[in-house]
């Protein structure tokens, strides 16, 4: 009877908890729906009696917010696509090779993970402004020139944890298909790479992520250039020195926050899994 | 694992693309931040209209003797200090209280908190600038304090973004030590209640000392994560606080660069940050190789 109610308590404040540190969210998604005049009134109210999409529509229209919101989808995208790509081709090499300076390598990869990226705004800023000469497109002010960077941050921990997952992968499966008559890129992309999808979905994760939150090199690199800029910063957009238009804030918070909170929900078995098999090999 | 000719030519064909973008975009960079904070660095300098002056460690000791920039150290090791001990406490008590409840208690706290993780720093911020706006906010109106701002004071402005911090990193401390706790095997709890063991004993006797690698691995990554924060800092003290009394290192680095045109200044910050936080990376690893991970 003592430990039944013991436990009730326990649960009641695990239930108020949990709703505190929801509250945050409740709030953005509730001011969203809000009318205009219930946002800005000094007597706000924890519920609306007159849900409204005009929040969004004003996000959305008025300040080209869908472009932004493109645009961040473009970069994220492009992320994620590039470092699979590139990851798994140096996972592999890392785990089915024995070479010289192999663990040299992998060092060098748990240290370059432990740098601080934003002390690197400024020689990346100016190493950006070069591209721009050369090929416009990966430059300042350009979409590209975000790619680069995160694609470049999410690598190193991209690499670690997808090399547990390809060194789960038995050598005999390769010299089956090997005596099969498989050639060895037939083997990477036909049997390697299904095989790995697990590991492949959370690095995946991870780096869009990654990309999508970012704030301050989208911040630094794209200056002039409005049509260009992503989401974190086009929220900025909202906020005026007399009168932010809170509405739409939060409007454009949860059109941020939704794709996030849906890839960590779908994933977050994978995710854990992913990040065991990192821990153990 | 079979050796066969040519290998090595191979992984270096599979290894260049991740190479090439790691040296060009990591390591180049890096290179050039220790280069520039040895010059000075200005508006002039970039746009070519003055020459390049090499200032040796002149920067370093511009800084040094600036009473700013300790003082900017100072509230950055102390806003990191409150961050971390604070997403700690909130973790691990959570992290306990997951494992006395049942599974319908448990997963409405993870969900809970899995919202908070996975909100975007920039979204986050603005929401609790939000909740906490001096005519509109709700916290104001519960507290019956409408007008009071919460970003004015700089102590109070500091409290504000760490209770951010603390709300978006706490569900990583929690799951982690969660998982930790609930990997314990049941035999060795059976033991200690046979040994009859009270609550507390179990504890502090058994329970902490198994989980101490693991506190270890939170408690060091907390510390690289709090020391850097940006983004939490910039959107809601408005870029570093009025006169910049919010600012933290990496903050004040990019103030001084992209606001101040101060290049050289600036990169030598991110030099020290840096270091400071390699140190930190230092124990991480040696703590990570006494928990039993193998490279």
């Amino acid at each position: 009877m003592n430990r039944r109610v013991s436990r009730g308590i326990a649960e009641g404040v695990t239930v108020v908890i949990a709703a505190v540190v929801a509250f945050p969210l409740y709030w953005m998604v509730l001011t969203a729906l809000k009318p205009d005049a219930e946002v800005i009134s000094t007597d706000p109210r924890p519920w609306t009696l007159a849900p409204t999409l005009d929040s969004f529509v004003r996000a959305l229209t008025v300040q080209s917010f869908g472009r932004y919101l493109l645009n961040s989808i473009v970069v994220a995208v492009a992320v994620v696509l590039l470092s699979l790509l590139i990851s798994f081709l140096a996972a592999t090499a890392l785990t089915r090779f024995r070479f010289r300076s192999r663990t040299t390598l992998l060092i060098m990869l748990l240290v370059v993970q432990m740098v601080p990226v934003e002390a690197l705004t400024i020689p990346l800023f100016f190493l950006m402004q070069s591209v721009r000469d050369v090929a416009p497109v990966f430059g300042l002010n350009h979409l590209g020139s975000l790619v680069l960077v995160h694609l470049a941050f999410s690598l190193p921990f991209a690499i670690w944890m997808l090399r547990g997952f390809v060194a789960a992968v038995p050598v005999e499966l390769e010299e089956a298909a090997t005596l099969d008559g498989a050639s060895r890129s037939r083997f990477l992309w036909s049997v390697l790479f299904p095989l790995v999808a697990p590991g492949l979905v959370a690095t995946s994760v991870l780096s869009f992520i990654h990309a999508w939150n970012d704030f301050l090199f989208a911040k630094t690199f794209i200056i002039s250039a409005a049509e260009n800029q992503t989401l974190p910063l086009a929220l900025q957009v909202f906020v005026k020195p007399d009168q932010n238009d809170w509405g739409a804030i939060m409007a454009g918070s949860t059109l941020m926050t939704i794709p996030v909170l849906v890839f960590f929900i779908l994933v977050q078995r994978r995710l854990v899994a992913g990040l065991a098999g990192a821990v153990k090999s | 694992m079979p050796t066969r000719r040519g290998d090595g030519r191979i992984a270096f064909a599979y290894l260049t693309p991740a190479l090439l973008v790691l040296v060009g975009l990591m390591g180049y960079p890096i290179y050039q931040l220790v280069l520039i904070s040895l010059f000075d660095y200005g508006q002039e300098q970039v746009s070519g209209g003055a020459p390049l002056t090499f200032l040796g460690l002149g920067n370093y000791t511009t800084l040094l003797a600036n009473a700013r920039f300790w003082a900017v150290l100072g509230q950055t090791v102390g806003f990191a200090a409150v961050c971390v001990v604070g997403t700690l406490l909130v973790g691990t008590a959570l992290a306990v209280l997951a494992t006395r409840v049942r599974t319908w208690a448990r997963m409405t706290l993870f969900l809970a908190a899995l919202g908070a993780w996975a909100t975007p720093a920039v979204a986050g911020s603005t929401i609790w600038l939000f909740l906490f706006d001096a005519n509109f906010g709700f916290v104001n109106e519960v507290l019956g304090t409408t007008g009071f701002s919460w970003t004015y004071d700089k102590w109070v402005a500091f409290g504000l973004v760490a209770a951010q911090v603390i709300w978006c990193s706490f569900p990583f401390v929690m799951v982690t030590l969660y998982a930790g706790i609930k990997a314990i095997p049941g035999e060795v709890l059976e033991a200690a209640a046979l040994d009859g063991a009270s609550t507390t004993r179990t504890a502090t006797s058994v329970i902490l000392p198994l989980l101490r690698p693991l506190l270890i691995v939170v408690t060091i990554q907390s510390i690289i994560w709090d020391f850097k924060v940006f983004t939490q800092i910039y959107v809601m003290t408005n870029g570093g606080g009025i006169a910049g009394r919010n600012l933290v290192l990496n903050v004040y680095a990019y103030q001084q660069a992209f606001a101040a045109s101060e290049y050289g200044l600036g990169a030598s910050i991110g030099v020290v940050t840096t270091v400071l936080l390699l140190i930190v990376t230092a124990a991480y690893l040696r703590a990570l190789r006494r928990s039993g991970e193998a490279l």
